[in-house]
């Protein structure tokens, strides 16, 4: 069987699998993006918190996802979970408890970090024009805050999407399992593999660039 | 003294247990310009931050008219909207305009419809020079121009009294008058100050009254002209002498 191995992407479905992996990858990442901005707010408040033990509590949860490797993360919540407390979760939600806990604590210190880098001198002149506590977050802080964590976050979001690759190990059939079983179909075809991964290396680079270069905009208008 | 706007009774305030200021007593009359000077760390900056609630104090008390407001903590905000202050690092917002700088206070603290205020606005930035500037982003002014405007975004607040805080202290010399001109401007047209400066040129400009503070305590009050050329106090002399050089070449 000779001929190019990309051929076999046009043949049947092959390509619309790839696609429908992708679109798993993608489900997952915006879920645990999603959750992760939301928590992550509050991890925010929980390491702002004046209180000794919310800080404590942030600050090991920090260290532990800095420090883990996400997929042992993983095999503790999708196998270690089901046998310890019987839990039956399944191979999707598994990641998005674990990658969300980790987008949590990161995005947490991101928000922290781009909140405290602003000068107290913003915050001390809006109050000297007579605003209020909220009106001095909603005119003067968050706004410089999220300018300051946009290049972060997007950079954060990316790592996420492509550490989602990881979920094939417990079972999540994503884009690059999908390509697995593709090229297992073809294993005739010697170069399948090469065309296959080269396929879904694009993919990830479609996806992942037009939100860093809408970062590197946002940026520019910002600077 | 029943004409004073701002009274402020024995004040004092520490950080750590260090005693910044230790009994400061001052009135200052409506329309009159009140020049606080002394050494670093003397406690002058701390007094004006102290005024507009920024820091709270131990004891004493601080009014503004029939209005005790020191010791307020709800109401922190409607007392700073009729107390102007400007701060040695201008800190206008950066990710605004300087008209959406200047609007700011008047449209969401004082809730007056924007047209108005932005007229109002751009007649003042005008009075300083800076009316072709309304509509750009504070990082391509000067430093001077960031300052005027800092200036003006305060008194659109129409404030009874504003508080300069070292204001030309962060400038290149040849940007400190056209900044210390606007100021003199304002004096003119009658607006109470309390200003913190050593610019003792300036200082003897602008001053109907001159406070000199020393380690938390007022040790000399006097009008510019006795003041500058014959303050009563030794430690008064000792400090304007620090701004006087002699020449090493004496025949």
């Amino acid at each position: 069987m000779q001929g190019l191995g990309i051929n076999i992407l046009f043949k049947g479905i092959n390509f619309q699998r790839l696609l429908g992996g992708l679109w798993v990858t993608l489900r997952l990442a915006l879920i645990t993006i999603g959750l992760s901005c939301v928590f992550g707010f509050l991890f925010s408040l929980l390491t702002l918190s004046k209180n000794r033990w919310a800080k404590a509590v942030s600050r090991l949860w920090l260290e532990i996802v800095r420090f883990m490797p996400q997929l042992v993360l993983l095999y503790i919540v999708y196998f270690g979970f089901a046998r310890l407390f019987g839990w039956d979760v399944d191979g999707e939600t598994s990641a998005v408890i674990v990658f969300t806990f980790w987008g949590t604590a990161e995005m947490g210190d991101l928000i922290r970090g781009s909140l405290t880098s602003i000068p107290r001198h913003q915050t001390e002149s809006a109050a000297a024009l007579g605003l209020t506590q909220g009106q001095i977050y909603l005119h003067v802080l968050i706004p410089q805050t999220l300018r300051r964590l946009t290049p972060q976050a997007i950079n954060l979001c990316t790592r996420i999407i492509k550490t989602t690759a990881l979920v094939k190990m417990i079972n999540v059939t994503e884009v690059l399992k999908v390509g697995q079983q593709i090229i297992g179909q073809f294993y005739r075809q010697p170069d399948a593999a090469f065309w296959v991964y080269f396929v879904i290396f694009l993919l990830y680079f479609l996806v992942c660039w037009p939100i860093s270069a809408l970062s590197r905009m946002l940026e520019k208008r910002w600077a | 003294m029943t004409d004073a706007i701002l009274r402020v009774q024995d004040i004092r305030k520490s950080f750590d247990g260090n005693g910044v200021l230790q009994g400061v007593s001052l009135d200052i009359r409506e329309g009159e310009v009140v020049v606080i000077v002394g050494p670093s760390g003397c406690g002058k900056s701390t007094l004006l931050r102290c005024i507009n609630g920024l820091e709270a104090i131990d004891s004493g008390e601080i009014w503004l008219r029939d209005e005790k407001i020191s010791g307020q903590t709800k109401n922190l905000h409607l007392v700073r909207q009729k107390i102007g202050m400007v701060f040695q690092s201008y800190d206008l917002f950066p990710h605004m305009k300087v008209m959406d700088n200047l609007l700011l206070g008047p449209t969401k603290a004082l809730n007056r419809p924007r047209q108005e205020a932005e007229a109002e606005a751009l007649e003042m930035l005008d009075r300083v020079g800076l009316k072709e500037k309304a509509y750009v982003f504070p990082r391509t002014l000067s430093g001077g121009q960031k300052q005027r405007v800092a200036l003006v975004r305060a008194m659109l607040m129409k404030p009874e009294i504003l508080l300069l805080d070292e204001i030309t202290a962060a400038l290149d010399p040849e940007m400190v008058s056209e900044v210390l001109n606007v100021v003199i401007d304002l004096a003119n047209s009658g607006m109470t100050m309390a200003i913190v400066t050593h610019e003792m040129r300036f200082a003897e400009a602008v001053a109907d009254r001159v406070v000199f503070i020393e380690d938390g305590l007022i040790v000399e009050e006097a009008p510019p002209e006795v003041f500058f050329h014959a303050p009563s106090t030794e430690r008064a002399q000792r400090f304007l002498q620090s701004f006087t050089y002699t020449s090493r070449r004496r025949p």
